[in-house]
Parts: C-alpha cells; structure tokens; sequence
C-alpha cells in the first residue's frame, strides 16, 4: 500500500478531470432556465429513453454495489447473489406502476413523492412523514458513495496520516458538489454515460480475461468453499437461509423505486413511454451486476485474500477490497486506472443524483410547506441549490469522522425505513381508498417495529420471527410492510368515521397518458 | 383532455391479460429450493448461477413483449 501506482492514478485523474468539465458543461445541454426547480432538478423532464437509461441505471447501480455486492460473494458466498433476483422483480413493478406516478407528476408539477402524497391524500403530515423518511433514508447511501470512493483511491495507493489521508475524497467530493450546484441534475446525466460504458468495459473484461488466467470457470467454481457456493438448505421448522434470499430480493425490489434518487431519476424522463421501454432496457445492468457478483469468487479463486502485498488493504478495508485487489492482480496499471475511475466516477453519479433529490424533497416539502409558502420560482431554486450543498457536507463529515460502518448499518436501516412508504406512494397511484391519519400511523408503527427489530436482530436487516415453533429469519421491511399495512386498512373506516377524508387534488384521468 | 382521449385511457387503465406474463419471473425467481443445485452445470457455472443470470434475460424478454402488446 505504500507505493503509489502512478500510471493507474494519471489515468485515473485524467478521467476525473473530463467528467469535471462535463459536469460543468452540461449546464448548456438541452438548455433550459435552471432558476426553475424543475429544470434544475429535474432536467426539465425531458430526458429520452436513452438518457433515462444511462441516468437511472447510473443511478440505481451504484459504485457501492459494484463494489459491496461482489465483496458479499467473496465473504459470504451465495448468498450475495440475491441481488439478481431482487433487480430482476423491480422491473415489472417499474413497468406497472411507475408511469402512472409520471403522468400524475407530470400534470401536477410534482417533483418529490411527498408532492404527489400531499396532492393525493391533502395531509401534509402524512406528505411530512414520506419527506422525512426520504432524507433520512438517503444521507447513509450518500455515505456509503464514498466508501467506494475511498477504496478506490486506497487502493491506486494514495494514503496519508490521520485527517490527510481523506483530502482526495474532500477533492473528489468539492468537485462534485460545485458541478451539482451549478448544473443540476443535467451534470449526472451526462456523466452517467461516460461511467456506465467505462464500468460495462470494466466488467466485462474482469469476465473474459480473468476466467482465462484462471482456467476457466470449473476451476473458478471447485475453488470456492462448497458451503459458500450454494444457500444453506434450510433446517427443519424454519424457512432459513431460502427465506431470507427470497425476501431480502423481494423487499429490495419493493423499496427501490421508492427511494427519492429512484424516483428522481424515473420523473427527470420525457414519457410514461420512455419508462416502460426501459423497464425492458435496464436488466442489461442487472446482467452485468451478476456477472459481478462472479467476480467475488475470481477473487477468491485467485486468492488475492492472502496475497502479501494486499494484507494492508483488505486490513483498512476488509472485503471490500476483493475487487481492487482483483483488478490490481489481473490488470496492467493503465486498465487498473481505468477500471478505478468507473467506480470512482460511478460513486459520484449517484451521490449526485441522491443530493438533488434530498434537496428538492427539502425545498418543497418542508421549506415551502412549513416555512416560507409563496417563493419565487427562483428563491425554490436557489434553496435546493444550497440544501444540495448541506447534504453532501454532511455526508462527507460522516465518512471522515465516523467508522463507515456506522453508513452501512444505518443504510440497511435505510431500506426498512424507506419501505414504510409504500401504502401512501405506490399503493396510492392506484387507489385513494385509505384514509390519510391510517396511513400516518400505520407508517408510524411500520417505522418504530422496523426500527426496533433491526436494533433487536444485532442491526442485520433480517429478524428471526418465532410463530408456533416455526422460525421465520426474514427481512425486516417486508414483514414491517405488512404490519403497517394491516394497521391502516382497519384503521381507515376508524378514521373515516372519526374525522372524514381530505379532498384529493388528482382525477382518475390524470394517471395515464 | 380527459374526454378526448378516452381511446388512449383505456389502453393504460384497464387491466391487461398480457400482464401475467411477469407473474412467471416472480415465481421462477423468488422460489430459491427451485434452482439451489450445483448440477446441471454449463460451462463449468453451477445451475444457481447460469439459471438466475438467464432469467435475467428471460425477464427482460417477457418485459418487452408485454411493453409490445399492450402500448398502442
């Protein structure tokens, strides 16, 4: 870890330094008046299906999973390939129900879920909780954006004392801060293209050049531990390790177009259209995150774990070094240099898409509903410019001086949080039959049983559920999902009867084309 | 806009038999004791990983020609 590789970090910088100038220029891509709020955090929704393409897989595929999910596969095993499951069953939910959120967002001008749940069910403490558990379910996934950041940059060998060591991530990060502020959501868009068909190169060539130094793909397999290679079957009276694989896909997949970078990221498209070729479109990305997820076992078949000269970085890193290390291993430098960027710049994409859509859930759900109600288009702008700002400080502050595995507990949390907002967004495209308080208090009680669980369960996501000797060790969102539903469907005709409904702001004609 | 465009509106509302079509890659995916063997390996992959990483092409397919049937 001491010696710098230099022709991988020329390399490396040269990359950053082009997506640096793209990032600025393409303030005057599809050019539009970025003092209004949707111009400049939503690209004025005019991305096609190929830009939307590159932008929300960028979005949803991030340098953290590219680098989490194969460390998975080399720690754990098989486990870690729930993550093909999980990004094969959000695309039908994409397809269903996701262009009905457009074209009611679209007629309304909403930006935010919490717009559309305002509008909807005409509670704003009800549009409050979605805001809330928005932001606080984002910050953690900004965090962990750097933690892929910094095994990259750890890994080409730039390391420093105490606080110095961090400077290139605070680099990295003013650099992204200054092109979101000035450029919007046009900046990641861009820059997207550029990530993903550097990490489609990435990917591919660990595929084809690695299995062929190795031996090919039998000995790659006969290499990993037999109780890694498959899910444990499962003892009797518990659905183990099945239903935790089954459930961690499904529950992920029923919270990821929840989460605000998602759902920026689908409304910045030009059609409901544009979103249903898509859905068809985006496996490509879930393919290539399989193949990944293989990449862990590269590893361990080529046994980068007890290689001396990685002993430093899989210390400082733990497995998530398995895939530096792998490239390090396998690659000439100036590929190494390449590969890093892709995953340098494929946190940076994200980390900007998440802050954008931190700042507009601020901007118009807490600022212009609590506090100043009648801005000018351009003072709304000019907030979310500033808050976009504020989130990443943040973010930073958190990964430089707390453990980053703090992020990673609190992003698991993310997950079984953000789920809770299910009932109220995507279960409200469709209907307006629950009462806004039931909604309220059944996300409330989602929220408080998911919390406490994962507190119980040692802060894993999955909680061992005993019922009538039969023990359930399956994913907390998914069973506090269901808990808060249960709660607002009896609670509706309670509150309907107690305090009557909103009025609802949207017609029936406004959620298709 | 809403009255002239009812022949769109139904395109979209109503329900679409085509749409069972992504019942089968929720089953054939979320049901792990389906594919959790090493045999039949292909190419030296076991059966858990080829099988999941084809259905990622299957459901793809199956996206599309739902995408096909039903829009316009």
């Amino acid at each position: 870890m001491a010696d710098v590789n230099w022709t991988a970090l020329t390399i490396f910088i040269a990359l950053f330094g082009f997506i640096t100038w793209l990032g600025f220029a393409a303030a005057h891509w599809r050019k539009g008046d970025l003092d209004l709020l949707h111009e400049w955090g939503l690209g004025g929704r005019r991305f096609g299906t190929i830009v939307t393409w590159f932008l929300v897989g960028g979005d949803l595929y991030t340098a953290y999973t590219f680098i989490a999910v194969p460390a998975l596969a080399f720690g754990a095993g098989a486990i870690a390939f729930f993550a093909v499951p999980y990004t094969i069953v959000i695309y039908p939910i994409l397809f269903l129900a996701f262009p009905r959120l457009w074209y009611v967002c679209h007629k309304h001008q909403y930006i935010t879920a919490a717009d559309f749940v305002r509008g909807r069910f005409g509670n704003r403490w009800l549009a409050l909780a979605v805001t809330i558990t928005g932001i606080v379910a984002t910050m953690p996934y900004i965090a962990l954006q750097l933690v892929g950041l910094q095994v990259v940059i750890g890994a080409m060998g730039v390391s420093g004392s105490g606080y110095a060591g961090d400077l290139p991530l605070v680099i990295a990060f003013i650099i992204l801060a200054a092109f979101t502020y000035s450029s919007g959501l046009r900046a990641p868009a861009s820059i997207a293209i550029v990530k993903d068909i550097l990490i489609y190169i990435t990917a591919f060539a660990a595929v084809i050049v690695v299995p062929i130094q190795l031996g090919g793909f039998g000995k790659i397999f006969s290499a990993v531990p037999p109780a890694k290679l498959l899910l444990a079957a499962p003892p009797a009276n518990s659905t183990g390790a099945y239903g935790i694989y089954a459930t961690l896909a499904l529950g992920s997949a029923l919270a990821l177009f929840l989460y605000p970078h998602s759902l920026t990221g689908i409304l910045s498209a030009s059609s409901g259209h544009a979103i249903r070729r898509n859905a068809a479109m985006l496996p490509g990305y879930s393919f290539m995150l399989g193949l990944l997820a293989l990449v862990g076992f590269f590893a361990l078949a080529a046994g980068v774990g007890s290689l001396p000269e990685f002993a430093g970085g899989f210390k400082q890193f733990g497995n998530n070094f398995a895939v530096p290390a792998l490239y390090l291993h396998s690659f000439p430098a100036w590929f190494v240099g390449i590969a890093f960027a892709a995953i340098g710049i494929g946190a940076l994409v994200p980390a900007a898409i998440m802050s954008i859509a931190a700042a507009n859930l601020y901007t118009r759900n807490i600022h212009r509903e609590f506090i100043n109600k009648n801005p000018t288009d351009k003072q709304e702008a000019q907030m979310a410019k500033w808050v976009s700002l504020i989130v990443k400080f943040g973010a930073l502050v958190f990964i430089v001086f707390v453990p980053s595995q703090y992020a990673i507990y609190m992003q698991l949390l993310g997950g079984i949080l953000i789920i809770q907002t299910l009932p109220s967004v995507l279960l409200g495209v469709y209907t307006r039959w629950f009462n806004d308080w039931a909604l309220l208090v059944g996300w409330a009680v989602g929220t408080a049983a998911g919390t406490w669980m994962f507190v119980a369960a040692n802060l894993t996501p999955n909680f061992p559920l005993a019922i009538g000797g039969h023990t359930f060790p399956d994913y907390t969102a998914l069973y506090t999902v269901i808990l808060n539903l249960v709660v607002t469907i009896v609670l509706t005709p309670v509150f309907n009867e107690l305090g009557g409904r909103q009025s609802d702001a949207t017609v029936a004609a406004d959620y298709y084309a | 806009m809403s009255q002239q465009s009812t022949g769109r509106e139904n395109q979209h509302s109503k329900w679409s038999w085509w749409y069972l079509l992504f019942l089968i890659q929720f089953v054939a995916v979320l049901w792990p004791p389906f594919y959790n063997s090493v045999e039949p390996s292909w190419a030296g992959i076991p059966f858990f990983y080829w099988y999941q990483l084809l259905w990622v092409i299957i459901g793809a397919i199956l996206t599309a020609i739902v995408y096909f049937a039903t829009d316009d």
